[in-house]
């Protein structure tokens, strides 16, 4: 496993594999995301209490899911670059947190626009969705840590830190159903099964299957452009010489 | 109240959202590796 992890830190074995990848999980992706969201839109029943605005699930969950794998991803990137100094990894974590941000925007404008017909409320201090507000503010914070220590020549490990300190609160998105319970309803889907009907259920581990994958997509565009880049910037500096 | 307002505009925001970060993102890939590709040849 780790050997096969520090072979994968090899930028130009990272590109053979990386290259035909991209396309493999951007097209799986939308494919998935299509069949996901027709079915939850079209073919899932409207919930017995919530009606038709559990549709806003279909996409909402997935936003969620992305927004909080997104700092995960950061987290392992952040502590590979700190341990093994896999400037790839480094790589890996800038090229995550903008797609994470948005990921995390979308979960709470959707988690808004789902509240006003089921609570009557766009917006609550309640604990899931305050603590999904400050890993959106952790996103905007690292996204302008990472850039301003690029720019001064740094080597990433004060956003590395700065991704694994940010962790912390993962576990309190996560858990903040169960501490506060307030207005957010409770965990729906765990290890142990699922409380949400068959017909539903189906569409929605799809349509995140689906997002998953685009995010996946996504971020390896995002590491390939900016391999390229740091080619480009080395050819040039040659050049200069 | 109508749901598909709310339904109507979750579901925009989130396409309009992802389809604007992938194309970005996929332009952006495009154009740095193309650049490279002509620097690297001496083109």
């Amino acid at each position: 496993m780790s050997g096969a992890m520090h072979a994968f830190a090899n930028p130009a074995r990272f590109l053979r594999i990386a290259r035909p990848l991209t396309g493999w999980l951007g097209w799986g992706g939308l494919l998935l995301i299509a069949l996901g969201l027709g079915a939850g839109l079209f073919v899932a029943p409207p919930d017995y209490l919530q009606g038709d605005s559990v549709r806003i699930m279909y996409v909402h969950v997935p936003a969620a899911w992305l927004g909080m794998a997104g700092w995960g991803g950061i987290a392992a990137a952040s502590l590979m670059q700190l341990v093994w100094r896999h400037q790839l990894a480094a790589l890996a974590a800038r090229a995550i947190a903008l797609p994470g941000a948005v990921f995390t925007f979308v979960c709470l404008v959707t988690g808004s626009l789902w509240g006003r017909p089921t609570w009557g409320t766009y917006w609550e201090w309640d604990g899931r969705m305050t603590s999904m507000l400050v890993l959106l503010f952790l996103y905007i914070g690292y996204i302008a840590l990472a850039d301003a220590d690029r720019q001064r020549g740094g080597d990433g490990r004060i956003s590395a830190v700065f991704g694994l300190v940010g962790a912390i609160n993962l576990p309190i998105i996560h858990y903040s159903v169960l501490w506060w319970r307030t207005l957010h309803q409770g965990q729906s889907i765990g290890l142990g099964g699922s409380t949400i009907s068959g017909s539903m259920l189906w569409p929605l581990l799809v349509s995140a299957l689906g997002f998953s994958l685009l995010f996946g997509a996504i971020v390896l565009m995002r590491m390939r452009a900016a391999l390229a880049r740091n080619r480009i910037e080395a050819r040039l500096r040659r050049m200069a010489q | 109240m109508s749901h598909w307002p709310f339904i109507i505009g979750a579901y925009a925001l989130t396409f309009g959202a992802t389809g604007l970060l992938a194309w970005w993102s996929f332009a952006a890939m495009r154009r740095s590796e193309a650049e490279a590709e002509t620097l690297r040849d001496g083109r």
